[in-house]
């Protein structure tokens, strides 16, 4: 590990890997209590990834992700308990109780959701990513996804756009190995997902997943890229969930010995024994984070579970946006707390002035296949 | 008013629109250089540039889905599906994120996007590309289905879609697309949700949308000559229907007759007999009659294709048995 980062840095990737890893253990025991149903997808194991990323990138670069989906928010400063309360159903979860486990979003935090169709994220992220070029911003969006989403044709069709047309998105594939019980080389003869990359003429490389500090330098190094106009990336992670794909999933598809060998390599003590080790950081101020963390997922349970459910009023709304609703700010609802929300410019006062297909490019390319000749000499 | 044509009329929308709001792109196959499949976008590229007016790969999936994700951060994506049995490879994102991300954002987002193209019957070209699709979308909620008849009603409700803050569904016809009328320059803006009844009588109702009006229209004249006075009620829109509209024309005949060019099976006529028979069950004199698409595939051969369309001559039959009239007498 390069020890390229601060003190304070080190103890921000610590406090939000513990996070949700203590949040995901809690949301595990609320499932067994039947408190929360349905899909429930754990992080536990990839920690290091959604850290490393939110640690790497700026506030309000767009993120958007797969189902596995309750540590994205948490990285960004989320509120632990309405992230639990909608794991449950209630009312003052961030979508109202309407998404659940697999549905995160938290927009005031530019997280824009969790999907539960495998890939089709991918192309939304070529979107916020061209709205960003369209705009003249110089903002990111990464947009996650589990290695067996890179078989879609979503996957496919969005990195030849994005390019193409040199969108700004870090395509970032979390390969835990297994899509659902299927290993990922069982479905495909390229085992390395980066390496489709090339297809598409595109940057992509991999890192250590499991390494929250190589997550980190892996991203920014990819975003600096993707912010000077250079491309997409397509950046694969090799980390690895330590529970099933989700919890009805015993995972008998693995090893016992293939579970305790990664177990050795948790990012979580990992980065704390560094930490200490190469930055000298007390030990008491880790366990101080745990005590507070702990706490913290303590009261976010209580929360959930106190929450009430949602009002049948709620069966009718959010399907139409009515003229002149405003957007639904979670925090707001909730707790009260004025926040600043994403604003853009009017259609009055935006000038584009991305130029997405110069004309010089498409005549000189017109005029090679002896489409049009050039200007004849006077 | 000047006369133009459906693609013309369009045309002028889009344009219209793109230069009050900057937020507008236009995206798909064909539509910049080539200036559009059917030329509907024609000159736009010179007018609004590369960026504005975006040439697809042939990725219905992935573009319709970049339009969804533009849409969500404040964009307002017009997404041209060259046809709409080729948006079918893009049903994914339209439906399960376009027509959901509101609700499964608990209201923190909205996607205010139109995905359009032509619908229906182009002749002679088989089954893949001859297919009527609006059932299929108006089942999903969170969707608003457009589908207008006149090349009026096609420029103010594209105006229209393109100001709404919802997910739209707006089904044009390859066949309507050179079809003249009168249409307003300018600012002319239709509400959604609003059927339009385009002639009044007081025997029979007609109602039916896009290019069905039109062989409506001629069975209407020709039932005409016969002394049978029809209500033919354009729906325009076909989500929300304008239950209003129907019921009132209902109770006023006693009689109706759906035409709709797709198949019968679970066709949206379907849904209106049903809202009919809940609704004005003891107004109905004979049962609701349906003129439709016939439930095959249809084929290239002219005898084969002619077979299974709607005419005029079966709308005639149609109105004549829920009068309770023999056939010529």
């Amino acid at each position: 590990m390069a020890p390229a980062i601060s003190k304070d840095t080190a103890l921000s990737m610590y406090r939000h890997m513990y996070l949700i890893r203590r949040f995901e253990e809690r949301a595990a025991q609320a499932y067994t209590q039947g408190k929360i149903n349905g899909f429930c997808h754990l992080y536990i194991g990839q920690e290091a990834v959604a850290v490393g990323v939110t640690e790497a990138l700026r506030p309000n670069d767009y993120q958007i992700s797969a189902y596995r989906d309750h540590g994205y928010p948490l990285t960004r400063g989320a509120d632990p308990g309405m992230v639990m309360a909608e794991l449950f159903g209630r009312s003052t979860g961030y979508c109202k109780g309407k998404g659940g486990s697999m549905h995160i979003f938290d927009v005031e935090h530019y997280i824009l959701g969790g999907y539960g169709i495998v890939g089709g994220q991918i192309p939304l992220a070529a979107g916020t990513a061209f709205a960003s070029r369209y705009r003249g911003e110089d903002r990111v969006t990464v947009c996650y996804f589990g290695e067996a989403a890179a078989n879609q044709g979503s996957f496919h069709e969005t990195l030849n756009m994005a390019s193409k047309w040199a969108l700004p998105v870090i395509f970032l594939c979390e390969n835990n190995r297994y899509g659902m019980g299927t290993a990922f080389a069982r479905v495909s003869p390229l085992p390395e997902v980066y390496k489709r990359a090339s297809a598409y003429a595109m940057r992509g490389e991999n890192v250590d997943g499991m390494d929250v500090i190589k997550v980190y330098e892996a991203v920014r190094d990819c975003a600096a890229h993707c912010r000077a106009g250079k491309g997409p990336v397509l950046l694969e992670t090799n980390t690895y969930r330590y529970r099933g794909h989700s919890m009805s999933d015993p995972a008998t598809y693995r090893t016992k010995g293939e579970v305790e060998l990664k177990r050795k390599d948790d990012p979580i003590p990992k980065l704390r024994q560094w930490a200490v080790e190469t930055l000298k950081i007390p030990e008491a101020d880790f366990e101080a984070i745990d005590i507070e963390v702990k706490a913290a997922v303590d009261a976010a349970v209580k929360f959930a579970d106190q929450s009430p459910e949602p009002s049948l009023d709620e069966l009718h709304t959010d399907i139409f946006v009515e003229q002149g609703e405003e957007d639904v700010r979670p925090r707001e609802r909730v707790h009260g707390i004025k926040v600043e929300w994403p604003s853009y410019p009017s259609g009055q006062t935006l000038k584009v002035t991305w130029d997405l297909e110069p004309r010089e490019q498409a005549e000189e390319a017109d005029q090679k296949a002896g489409l049009k000749q050039p200007a004849a000499r006077a | 008013m000047a006369e133009l044509t459906w693609r013309d009329a369009l045309n002028h929308a889009l344009s219209e629109e793109m230069e009050r709001d900057a937020n507008v792109f236009l995206m798909g196959e064909e539509v910049a250089r080539y200036n559009g499949a059917y030329k509907v976008s024609q000159g736009l590229l010179d007018k609004f540039g590369s960026a504005r007016v975006v040439d697809a790969p042939i990725s219905e999936l992935g573009f319709a889905g970049l339009g969804v994700g533009a849409a969500m951060v404040g964009l307002r994506p017009v997404i041209e599906m060259m046809t709409w049995n080729f948006a079918i490879l893009a049903m994914d994102q339209i439906v399960n994120n376009a027509a959901k991300l509101r609700h499964m954002s608990g209201g923190q987002l909205r996607c205010p996007i139109v995905f359009r193209g032509p619908n229906g019957a182009g002749g002679r070209l088989s089954s893949q590309h001859s297919q009527s699709l609006e059932a299929n979308y108006a089942h999903f909620p969170g969707l608003k289905i457009l589908a207008p008849s006149t090349p009026a009603d096609a420029k103010g409700l594209l105006k229209a879609a393109i100001r709404d803050d919802n997910p739209v569904i707006f089904l044009e016809a390859e066949l309507l697309y050179g079809v003249k009328g009168e249409v307003p320059a300018g600012e002319h803006l239709l509400p959604i949700g609003k059927a339009d009844l385009k002639r009044q009588g007081k025997d029979c109702t007609i109602v039916t949308w896009s290019r069905m009006y039109y062989f409506a229209e001629q069975a209407a004249q020709q039932l005409e000559q016969e002394g049978i006075h029809v209500d033919l009620l354009d729906l325009r829109t076909l989500k929300p229907l304008d239950e209003e509209a129907i019921l009132t024309s209902v109770k006023k005949t006693h009689r109706l007759v759906v035409v709709e060019e797709g198949w019968s099976f679970c066709g949206l006529g379907a849904q209106i007999a049903d809202l009919v028979q809940l609704k004005a069950f003891d107004d109905l004199d004979a049962p609701v009659e349906r003129v439709t698409g016939l439930d095959v595939n249809r084929s290239y051969a002219a005898n084969l294709e002619k077979a299974t369309e709607v005419s005029t001559e079966r709308i005639v039959a149609a109105v004549k048995q829920a009068m309770y009239r023999e056939e010529g007498s």
